[in-house]
């Protein structure tokens, strides 16, 4: 008989007292994502999370698109580390995709090469003193949302759901790669069946849309776009991707990597003023949202709060088809309530 | 108009369900040196043509070869049949026949070549 391998892939998350570690483009790209993840898990959750203001960068951009030596990483992940083990925590909670592959990897070639270990160890303490053991744990914060899906379906206020036709909404999950390619036994379903998202989806009243090119790159793919002169195939893979959901009509995109989220959602604004191409009936584009996002809208907050109106493929048709109310003369004010301004509309795509 | 500074690659997939990989069988039933070759370009380094214009007799065979005949016709129009690449091949392929002979094949597919 034949072994399906992919089922006993799991996750192990913790169960308490995480490290969180932001992300570089997480926090630019979608402003809300990272403080509503927090907010969930120590308010809804009522997890213990740190937010370290001392942190900083894993290299992982530098060092997948070829730039950051292998050693350089090594010695910055083992300051994470350190700044971890010195505020007193053990399990590791990296916001980005990118970094979560990273850490994973650096662990793993620490244990299969124990002298680049004490190499590191002692490039850390030549640079800055410190010293740091390795986390007990390395879990991404979807995979604590996945964990805790239902909790938070119990306090939810809306659903995956059209309001006006009751059919469950279409929603294609994009699961970045470095989260579940480089080391799947690590991540619950493998690298052909991963769960996090899909399992969200299923658990919140939506439907997965199974469509051919659903584990294509999103086309980040780092070196790929940070050279302009690559930068054709990288928008080139989310043309493929995109071309292969059409059919399906998508209601939105779910993404748990920040890079995904941002290349699927500014490609589409790139592809409609390059060749006058949408991949929905609307000419709208597909919204893209993160998974704290989703999570956030489902609960209630309200989606100016949540960074939405930063996205380049707007959210209202998706908000109206769940039934959350917004107030759209609310989109573009700031903090103190003062307006910030709106950006121009694109060429071909529709805003409004 | 926007300068991005890239375009949108074109994808490289092969339909397999509309190439014709029929007609490179026939042109291989003529020339059945055809099947030696391995891409190694020296044809296409070697060739007067490729001198002066961009024609490519590697890629072109490989294109007719996946049965990609969009535009074959007019590059095979730029060989001058002189017969160079046929001294240089390692392989030693009838190159000048097999072009002949793919021109041959695109002209009974209807397929527009230059005008002379």
């Amino acid at each position: 008989m034949t072994k399906t391998y992919w089922k006993t892939y799991q996750s192990a998350v913790a169960d308490n007292h995480y490290y969180y570690e932001r992300s570089c483009i997480r926090q630019s790209f979608f402003p809300g994502s990272e403080n509503i993840f927090l907010k969930i898990t120590r308010e809804l959750l009522n997890k213990d999370i740190i937010d370290d203001k001392h942190l900083h960068t894993c290299t992982g951009i530098g060092y997948y698109s070829g730039v950051v030596p292998i050693e350089t990483t090594m010695t910055v992940v083992a300051r994470l580390f350190a700044l971890m083990t010195e505020a007193g925590y053990k399990n590791f909670v990296p916001s980005c995709v990118t970094s979560f592959g990273l850490l994973n990897e650096m662990v793993d070639m620490w244990q299969h090469f124990p002298e680049k270990l004490n190499q590191t160890k002692k490039f850390l303490k030549d640079a800055t003193g410190r010293t740091f053991e390795m986390p007990d744990n390395i879990a991404h914060p979807s995979d604590i949302i996945y964990k805790n899906r239902e909790i938070l379906k119990a306090k939810m206020k809306y659903q995956l759901v059209n309001c006006k036709t009751n059919e469950p909404l279409q929603v294609v999950d994009h699961v970045g790669c470095h989260y579940s390619k480089i080391f799947p036994k690590i991540v619950e379903g493998g690298a052909e069946f991963p769960q996090v998202l899909s399992g969200m989806i299923k658990s919140w009243g939506g439907r997965n849309v199974d469509y051919p090119e659903r584990r294509h790159c999103c086309g980040f793919g780092f070196r790929q776009y940070l050279v302009m002169a690559n930068r054709g195939y990288s928008v080139a893979n989310t043309k493929k991707k995109f071309e292969s959901m059409k059919p399906y009509k998508p209601d939105f995109i779910l993404a748990n990597c920040p890079g995904c989220a941002m290349f699927m959602d500014r490609w589409q604004y790139t592809i409609a003023e390059m060749e006058d191409i949408t991949y929905d009936d609307d000419k709208r584009g597909i919204p893209v949202l993160t998974y704290e996002e989703l999570v956030g809208l489902l609960l209630g907050y309200n989606p100016w709060d949540l960074g939405l109106q930063v996205h380049q493929v707007q959210v209202e048709p998706l908000l109206e088809k769940i039934g959350i109310p917004f107030d759209s003369s609310d989109k573009y004010r700031g903090k103190n309530n003062e307006v910030i301004g709106s950006p121009n509309k694109p060429l071909n795509l529709r805003v409004k | 108009m926007t300068n991005w500074g890239f375009h949108i690659a074109k994808s490289r997939i092969i339909d397999m369900d509309t190439a014709d990989l029929g007609v490179y069988r026939k042109v291989a039933a003529k020339v059945p040196s055809a099947k030696l070759c391995l891409m190694c370009g020296a044809c296409t380094a070697s060739c007067t043509a490729r001198n002066h214009t961009p024609f490519n007799l590697r890629k072109n065979h490989l294109l007719f070869r996946h049965g990609q005949f969009k535009g074959l016709a007019k590059e095979f129009d730029k060989c001058m049949l002189c017969g160079k690449c046929r001294l240089v091949c390692p392989r030693g392929v009838n190159t000048r026949a097999l072009i002949y002979n793919m021109r041959m094949a695109l002209d009974n597919l209807n397929y527009t070549r230059i005008k002379k």
